[in-house]
């Protein structure tokens, strides 16, 4: 793998191109400041579903605890920035959140998952809950259910932007890894892989670690972002919404992630004035796509480059290329 | 130890309802291994249901309770028919977040059709308290401990005694096997739905009495922990259901007694990891190896 190959180049145009469309669209005051708030939300909403999508999608494992990995980097960035307002205390933030976020993944991982299925959800929902009982008891460091608010603005989109680009990079080179496809490996029969000597139990916890850390880094800009967080952000339903993206989009499709994270983004915001009714249309739309199309969106696919750029070559692996 | 027997009484009223609902969680996962998330707002249904019931109809409470187990059931089941049935041969990951997004369904629909603030629920029955030394009992708890009581009991007789209770332990065991005998699961799976909504229908209906307020977002926290309940006594094993749930109202009380309140959920979380991690099959139930 060149770093400078055909590919990395196109990807980098793309991301640019990208970039300095959304930049050109703000500059000239096409996105105002309430589109804006869309776009940082998709954009957080993109890290949190890739590393759910790692967890569930690829190595099959359902956790339902995505929030409270959210909380643990949202409550460092508040913290720390509150106490040191300058751009290295955010930074630091970011690296402290993730390394706890990683830390805790790994104390809740080494338990939990050997559980199996419905159990290892339950578990990790049960262990979320403790993290956001911890921050509401925890009032001296978090202020309790009142939240911190006053948290300096470090994060702007284009922070959002590239810390989305990063975990995406991240995620998307660690499932086409050797490592990436032992942990597909497991998604696909546990038992089998195991038996082809796959270490199932350090796949998973480097998987469910990842995923955390990534978490963490979403809610850090959350916080940065909004200035203001509380407990209740970060309950259940936030870690429910993560899962409906993933699902939406694929369960095991990062194409599908961020492709869902958009359009569920852009439908969120002209739903939200109405209340209740835009949650009965999501989890009607949830239930008729698990009765009609389980997979979702984009089932495992992924838009390839390698694959347009090798349109007449055979593909190299069926859409885990690009 | 007054005070400990007062608390006791108390963690029991509380337990006896985590075990009604606690039953149709343990039931419905022993037939078709599926966590029916959609549970604990099948109960919140129930209390808004005899509430309205109380409010316009101002029925006798036998009536109320009977009518409302009615109403839930019959929901139940036709959530299995629409949601969950499709689904029966789909992975299950995808049956759990349909029966996630039903919960969510549900409590919104409520939302939108009743408003997001609590009611407080009429007064039903009197509200006298018996002391015996320094040991009081509410009217209300006796309620609550009774009704759930004879529930229990009626649920006991239906799955040991009738053929329709044979053919349900049938199908949890072995689906296929009790196929081939001659029963349809179909019928089996709807007929547990029924059983367990209408359960968590007149837990609805005690809590409402009990705590004299009722909120579409109720479901939410009752419905985990007594599927924690569920998972600590056995899931699958419906004495279980009822010792679990019972025990886990009487740590929650013993915890806000004695310790800090705040912590409480927290503690019966950590109850359930632990009990996953130590003993997953529960108190009374039986372990299984795991198949390839």
């Amino acid at each position: 793998m060149k770093l400078f190959s055909k590919l990395n180049i196109s990807w980098l145009i793309i991301t640019l191109l990208g970039f300095f469309a959304i930049d050109s669209l703000v500059y000239f005051g096409i996105i105002d400041p309430y589109y804006e708030i869309t776009l940082v939300n998709i954009l957080i909403n993109m890290i949190l579903a890739i590393g759910l999508n790692l967890i569930v999608g690829y190595s099959g494992q359902l956790s339902l605890g995505h929030a409270g990995f959210m909380a643990i980097g949202a409550y460092a960035t508040g913290i720390l920035t509150i106490e040191n307002q300058s751009m290295g205390a955010f930074l630091i933030s970011l690296v402290v959140g993730s390394l706890f976020a990683g830390i805790v993944a790994l104390i809740v991982g080494i338990p939990t998952l050997r559980l199996k299925g419905d159990y290892l959800a339950v578990a990790t929902l049960g262990f979320s809950e403790i993290i956001r009982i911890l921050i509401l008891n925890m009032t001296e460091l978090t202020n309790g259910a009142a939240g911190l608010s006053g948290i300096p603005f470090f994060a702007d989109w284009q922070t959002a932007f590239a810390l989305a680009l990063i975990c995406i990079i991240l995620v998307a080179n660690y499932t086409r890894s050797s490592i990436g496809r032992a942990t597909i490996a497991i998604r696909e029969d546990e038992v089998a892989a195991e038996s082809v000597g796959v270490n199932t139990f350090y796949y998973k916890l480097i998987a469910f670690i990842i995923g955390a850390v990534t978490a963490s880094v979403a809610g850090s800009i959350h916080a940065s972002y909004f200035g203001v967080i509380n407990p209740s952000q970060f309950t259940f339903d936030k870690s429910i919404d993560v899962l409906i993206m993933v699902v939406f989009g694929g369960i095991g499709s990062l194409t599908g992630s961020v492709v869902a994270a958009v359009a569920l983004g852009i439908l969120n915001m002209y739903l939200q004035p109405f209340g209740a009714l835009r949650v009965i249309i999501y989890s009607l739309v949830l239930i008729l796509i698990m009765i009609f199309k389980p997979t979702g969106l984009f089932g495992t696919k992924e838009i390839s480059l390698a694959k347009i750029f090798h349109k007449n070559s055979k593909p190299i692996s069926e859409g885990k290329e690009g | 130890m007054e005070a400990f027997i007062q608390q006791l009484i108390n963690g029991l009223s509380v337990g006896s309802v985590y075990a009604l609902i606690a039953l149709g969680y343990t039931m419905v996962y022993g037939i078709i291994k599926l966590i029916n998330f959609a549970h604990g707002d099948i109960y919140m249904i129930g209390a808004f249901v005899s509430y309205f019931m109380f409010l316009n109809l101002k029925l006798n409470i036998f009536v109320t309770l009977a009518l409302t187990m009615f109403v839930t059931a019959f929901l139940g089941v036709v959530i299995e028919k629409v949601a969950y049935k499709p689904l029966r041969n789909s992975p299950r990951i995808t049956a759990l977040i349909t029966a996630i997004a039903m919960s969510y369904l549900l409590q919104n629909i409520m939302i939108y059709v009743v408003g997001p603030e609590a009611r407080s629920f009429p007064q039903i029955v009197q509200n006298k308290t018996y002391t015996l030394g320094n040991i009081s009992i509410n009217q209300m708890e006796i309620w609550l401990l009774g009704t759930s009581l004879v529930l229990m009991v009626l649920l006991q007789l239906i799955v040991q005694k009738t053929k329709m209770g044979k053919a349900m332990r049938a199908v949890s065991i072995d689906a296929k096997a009790a196929e081939l005998m001659g029963i349809n699961p179909n019928t089996i799976i709807s007929f547990t739905f029924l059983l367990g909504s209408a359960l968590a229908g007149a837990g609805g209906l005690l809590v409402g009495m009990y705590y004299n307020t009722i909120d579409p977002m109720m479901g939410a926290t009752p419905g985990l922990k007594a599927f924690v309940a569920a998972v600590f006594g056995g899931i699958g094993v419906i004495p279980g259901a009822m010792v679990g749930g019972l025990l886990i109202g009487i740590i929650e009380v013993m915890i806000s007694a004695y310790g800090n309140s705040m912590i409480r959920d927290a503690v019966v979380y950590l109850i359930l990891i632990l009990i996953l991690l130590i003993r997953p099959s529960g108190l009374l139930g039986k372990s299984n190896k795991e198949k390839v």
